[in-house]
């Protein structure tokens, strides 16, 4: 339990340094997808919420999993689908090699 | 047994590899170029994470998983089909909405766990409701000023700030009880509820303008939650989300802040808005100059360089595709046009940028801040649309202005300067701007966008 512990704190103080140094380079042109696509990432914690309804431990557990994975999963597409259509409408005016 | 592990493995590499995609997403977000590979990435990576967990052992019952995810999926579509100038409020209701999933995932582990909650996992879990049920409140606050459903003038009243440190401190002190006494079982209900009515209390005291460093803020808020939650559950994967969000979040704010040069507690605690009124009250008489359509028509085709400074008024009006004919034309006449964005401009980060994409206008001709300012003493002309504060020459001079040491465009420096501008109010700050009574500032009244229109139909284009 304490190894994982620790292991677990290794892991969110590597992935906080390697957030910063990647999204210190990301252009403020793209500041708001940025937020729109980390906002779709971090709705990867419908992971949680679906195994709290798959183990079906609690019908209160179940009801809270199931809003949760709801409002998680709109995150996950609807976030998505605009980041791509931001991105879609940045063009450059120089020629392209499309 | 040996079968369970070996699925068990499995999952694990699949969560490794999801891992890996989300932060390739993010790293192919530095460029516009590269940036829709990093859609596919963090695409790919999150259909992986949730097929992954999807053949989990112990799952029993999926029919309601199936329920719920056709569902959130309905409810995403229309959510990422919103108008590009309903982006900050979907935004902060996105922030709600990942927040409530942590918050409700956080609540039923307690339940579940208690009365067996180890020390460390009850500080997590308490971490995982505070931040979940904060940000959540917060930002349906957000979203609700954003939207107009909710005024958008910060509103205060006395020991605002000695009411909110009391109710966070409720919340903890609850949780450190709880941490130490985990059978306490009715401390729960009482920090879940009080994070959500300290979350509707530290926003209703924030203006509009302030709105850029909240929502990065409680961007930021939501990923530590998810983080916290990745603790409770023992998921690196939640973990290296919730860190690589909480980070964004983080720098964006800080980006935020420095671009207002003010720090994190002076736009959570200071309550801009009210201020100077009194001084704004005195000075209707001073004099301006204003301009008709067709006068501002002939100095833009006159000019050699033009620099186009959009702000929130701008988006409020819809007037970006004007501005792209207004582009178009000057650059058929052999103007130089290009856009001044200030990072805090409009209501998010990147605000400007995504309109301005929306319509057209080729994104290497939006220039920030620090790479445009040495141009304004050689611009002929520079064109304000809707934004005010950024603008304000006060920031660099005035050291009673409540916006001084602020790093703003130097468009009083351009030859001439014109301001499209509904009327003589000050803005939303309520803070006077020196610049409209400048020699060189010619005053545009007007509706951003019939203004915009009257100038393209005065140059010969627009139908």
């Amino acid at each position: 339990m304490s190894s994982n512990l620790i292991d677990a704190l290794y892991v969110f103080m590597l992935a906080a340094f390697i957030g910063f140094e990647v999204i210190r380079h990301v252009s403020p042109l793209l500041h708001t997808p940025l937020m729109s696509l980390t906002n779709a990432l971090d709705a990867i914690a419908v992971v949680g919420a679906i195994v709290l309804v798959g183990e079906k431990k609690s019908t209160f557990a179940t009801v809270l999993g199931v809003i949760a994975i709801v409002a998680a999963t709109s995150n996950v597409v609807g976030g998505f689908i605009i980041t791509d259509r931001m991105l879609r409408m940045f063009k450059t005016s120089r020629p392209t090699n499309k | 047994m040996t079968e369970f592990a070996g699925s068990q493995y499995v999952i694990e590499i699949i969560y490794l590899i999801a891992s890996a995609l989300f932060i390739l997403s993010l790293k192919w977000m530095s460029s516009p170029a590269s940036a829709r590979h990093g859609i596919l990435a963090g695409e790919i990576g999150m259909v992986l994470a949730i097929g992954g967990t999807l053949l989990r052992h112990g799952l029993i019952d999926y029919k309601w998983i199936i329920i719920a995810l056709v569902l959130g999926a309905g409810i995403g579509i229309p959510l990422g089909m919103v108008q590009m100038t309903a982006v900050p409020q979907r935004t902060a209701l996105s922030h709600a909405f990942g927040a409530l999933c942590v918050t409700l995932v956080g609540t039923a582990e307690f339940y579940l766990r208690s009365p067996n909650v180890p020390k460390f996992m009850m500080s997590v879990l308490s971490m995982e409701v505070i931040l979940g049920g904060l940000t959540f409140t917060g930002s349906l606050m957000a979203a609700g000023k954003l939207q107009e459903i909710l005024p958008q003038r910060p509103i205060t009243y006395r020991g605002q700030n000695f009411v909110n440190l009391l109710l966070f401190l409720i919340a903890l002190g609850s949780a450190v009880y709880l941490v130490l006494h985990p059978e306490a079982k009715i401390f729960f209900p009482i920090i879940v509820g009080v994070s959500l009515i300290f979350g509707v209390l530290l926003v209703i005291p924030i203006g509009g303008a302030d709105m850029p460093t909240v929502i990065s803020l409680l961007n930021s808020y939501a990923g530590l939650s998810a983080a916290a939650m990745g603790f409770v559950l023992d998921s690196k994967l939640l973990i290296i989300a919730g860190a690589l969000d909480g980070s964004s979040g983080l720098i964006l704010s800080i980006i935020m802040s420095k671009a207002m040069n003010r720090s994190f507690t002076n736009v959570l605690f200071g309550a801009f808005g009210q201020v100077q009124v009194s001084a704004a009250a005195g000075q209707e008489a001073k004099p301006v100059r204003s301009a008709t359509p067709e006068e501002a028509a002939a100095i833009l085709s006159a000019a050699n360089k033009v620099v186009i400074v959009p702000g929130y008024g701008m988006a409020v009006a819809q007037a970006q595709h004007k501005v792209r004919e207004l582009y178009d034309i000057l650059t058929k006449k052999g103007v130089e046009v290009r856009f001044a964005i200030h990072p805090v401009a409009g209501r998010m980060p990147g605000h400007m940028n995504v309109l301005l994409a929306e319509a057209d206008i080729p994104y290497d001709r939006l220039i920030e801040m620090d790479e445009i300012n040495g141009d304004f003493p050689q611009t002929d002309v520079a064109l304000i649309i809707g934004a005010n504060d950024v603008t304000n020459p006060a920031a660099r001079t005035d050291q009673s202005s409540p916006i001084f040491g602020m790093p703003i465009l130097d468009v009083d420096k351009a030859h001439t300067v014109m301001v499209i501008k509904r009327s003589m109010n000050p803005g939303f700050a309520g803070i006077d701007n020196p610049l409209y009574y400048l020699d060189n500032t010619l005053m545009l009244f007007g509706d951003a966008k019939q203004f915009v229109g009257g100038i393209v139909r005065e140059l010969g284009g627009g139908h």
